[in-house]
């Protein structure tokens, strides 16, 4: 199990669009992730609600964490740009 | 021939004939709900039902537009949400009734939504709504919430949630009948902006059906199922009268040209903007306690004159009457409360507030003065709760200093209804508040609904105090003002008219059927429905002489019987 750590880039955090947007990608790489707060309980990174419902803001860290390391180096380089910008 | 008419309380005086559409209430899920015979195959079917919901509003999204394809999309999102589904399935794996583990799980993360406040708490609605499809759907229930409306419709339900009339497709909205709610609800507030007929509290509504055809009479709080050619008849002649009536947008005067101006009576500086195309002559109550009620601290000189700036500009070069802070009693403010008051309604509020916390006036009226420098607008402005002729005096005084030219006092209390001859002598005009010199002429608390009676402004005490402050006007020559609701009954503007009131002062909304009224009448025909009403011994006596002197087409086309 590979991990990493990223802060978040959107400026309205993790929620509305760039929720939408990271889900599905998560979604659409078949990889099984998980998303939680550095020592926060693990949940589907590919749950809107799940996670809408960690309430992440701009520039506050998360670990991913899953089997795919590729996988996982796309969804930090997503996470880390403002996914509202585009 | 038409049955009965279900009766309920009728908001606006608009009439429509239209087809039934009703919105279904929410599925209820009994908490001892069986185990599925066949868990497996359970599990699929509640999957397969979540992504026939997703489908459902995702089409629906596509053929919206705007704000309510965003709010479909995003329910569409949460329906198709792996976790949500997942977590309810397995929990039907394990033996829970399909309906129950929706609710469920649905629950755990309205749950955590709720909590986490804000942006989430909202999404909490739109969860709400998936989990109570999905369960409709499994229940072999109706879809609940107001449907897609296909044709010009009346939208009948037990009660509309904020949320239900966000999507409501307005276009359609021919009428709302609501089973339940009051005249203050939600949606009777809504229906009354729309302009669309509303009645609510009409328990029997409960037995319409979609297709029905129903006339819906929002003056008479009626609705009549399968409305005969003469019901028919009249919903579109009002129809027809109240559209006419709209066309009117000039100055409210009597028939023989007395002019009576026709004033809204607004809270924030938003209202004020959305006045700059109305028909009315300008603002007679700026209640602007609503810019200090939520604040920790007062707000400070240049918030307040950039709020008063916007109203001014908004309004032209239109009449604005600012009414000075009215908090206390039923309003209270975070940084002037007077803890432990046993009558609050009788204790430190509106002007009396002087006395405590005089740099509140000092304050107002230096950015009332601020935002007339800066737009060239010259506001009028005017104290609340004024018991007494030195209060007007010291008030004007300080009005006056600021910079403000025309200085004028509310009548609420009853003593100074009775001395308006030297509170006149003051102050440049005065404006009668109807609603508060009810409660203090009655001594009945404004907010106990069952004392509704002793409030009624038809009570021959209040016609005399309002008369006497009128009398007294005329007599000075100074403009009398009424701003409290009972300017928005007909009858009661054209008995104010005959009585010697300038202005009336009211919601939006209310000014056309006022105007219309005034045009149809002479002021010597107001003036003798005053003295016939005077003349009542009581409340229903004083309306039926008044009404009894009405045209009786204005009686038809405002529905007033």
């Amino acid at each position: 199990m590979a991990e990493r750590t990223v802060a978040v880039g959107s400026k309205v955090g993790l929620h509305a669009r760039p929720a939408m947007l990271f889900t599905q990608a998560v979604a659409a790489s078949g990889a099984s992730v998980t998303i939680a707060r550095p020592g926060g309980a693990p949940v589907d990174a590919s749950s809107i609600l799940f996670v809408m419902g960690l309430g992440v803001k701009n520039g506050e860290e998360v670990v991913l964490a899953g089997e795919d390391e590729k996988v996982l180096d796309e969804l930090v380089a997503m996470l880390a740009t403002d996914l509202d910008a585009e | 021939m038409s049955a009965s008419p279900i009766t309920g309380v009728g908001v606006g005086r608009g009439a429509v004939v239209g087809p039934v559409a009703r919105a279904h209430p929410v599925p209820r899920v009994p908490a001892d709900a069986p185990s599925p015979a066949d868990p497996a195959a359970a599990a699929d079917g509640v999957t397969a039902v979540f992504a026939e919901v997703a489908d459902t509003l995702q089409s629906r999204a596509e053929a919206a537009t705007g704000t309510l394809s965003e709010v479909l999309s995003a329910t569409a999102l949460m329906a198709r949400d792996a976790a949500l589904s997942g977590q309810a399935a397995a929990k039907v794996r394990e033996g829970v009734a399909p309906s129950l583990a929706v609710a469920q799980v649905a629950g755990q993360f309205i749950e955590m939504f709720t909590a986490a406040g804000g942006y989430m708490a909202e999404r909490a609605t739109d969860l709400a709504s998936v989990r109570d499809r999905v369960i409709a759907r499994l229940e072999g229930l109706p879809e609940p919430g107001v449907p897609a409306l296909s044709r010009p419709s009346v939208v009948v339900a037990e009660d509309l949630s904020p949320a239900d009339t966000a999507v409501l497709d307005l276009a359609n909205v021919l009428g709302i009948v609501i089973e339940k709610g009051g005249p203050t609800s939600h949606t009777a507030i809504i229906a009354g902006q729309l302009g669309l007929p509303c009645v609510v509290r009409a328990t029997e509504a409960a037995g319409l059906k979609d297709g029905d055809v129903v006339a819906v009479d929002a003056a008479h709080g009626t609705v009549i199922v399968d409305p005969d050619e003469d019901v028919r008849a009249a919903v579109e002649a009002r129809r027809a009268a109240l559209a006419e009536l709209a066309t009117d947008t000039g100055d409210g005067a009597t028939s023989d040209g007395h002019g009576v101006q026709l004033l809204a009576n607004i809270g924030t500086a938003e209202d004020a903007e959305r006045l700059t195309d109305a028909a009315v002559q300008g603002v007679g109550l700026f209640r602007t306690e609503v810019l200090f009620l939520d604040a920790q601290t007062a707000p400070t000189e240049d918030d307040q004159a950039a709020v008063y700036a916007r109203a001014l500009s908004a309004l032209g070069g239109r009449k604005v009457v600012i009414r000075t802070l009215d908090a206390g009693a039923d309003k209270p403010l975070a940084f002037v409360t007077q803890p432990g008051e046993e009558n609050p309604a009788l204790g430190v509020r509106g002007y009396r507030l002087v006395r405590a916390a005089p740099e509140l006036l000092t304050t107002q009226l230096a950015a009332i003065a601020r935002a007339q420098a800066t737009t060239g607008g010259t506001p009028w402005v005017m104290a609340p709760m004024i018991a007494t002729v030195s209060e007007a005096a010291d008030f004007a005084d300080a009005a006056r200093a600021a910079g403000i030219a025309t200085v004028g006092v509310m009548v609420e209390v009853p003593a100074i209804a009775l001395r308006a001859r030297d509170v006149l002598a003051e102050v440049d005009f005065v404006s009668i508040g109807t609603n508060d010199l009810a409660q203090y002429t009655m001594a009945t608390d404004r907010l106990r609904g069952e004392l509704v009676d002793l409030l009624d402004m038809w009570q021959p005490a209040l016609l005399d105090l309002v008369s006497a402050t009128a009398e007294a006007g005329v007599e000075l020559g100074k403009p009398v003002g009424v701003c409290g609701e009972s300017a928005a009954d007909p009858v009661m503007a054209l008995v104010l008219t005959g009585v010697g009131v300038t202005s009336l002062s009211m919601s939006p909304a209310a000014v056309p059927g006022v105007r219309f009224a005034l045009r149809a009448h002479t002021l010597a025909r107001c003036q003798e429905m005053a003295a016939a009403a005077r003349a009542a011994r009581t409340a229903p006596e004083a309306r039926a002489a008044a009404l009894a002197l009405v045209d009786a087409h204005v009686r038809a086309v405002l529905a007033l019987d």
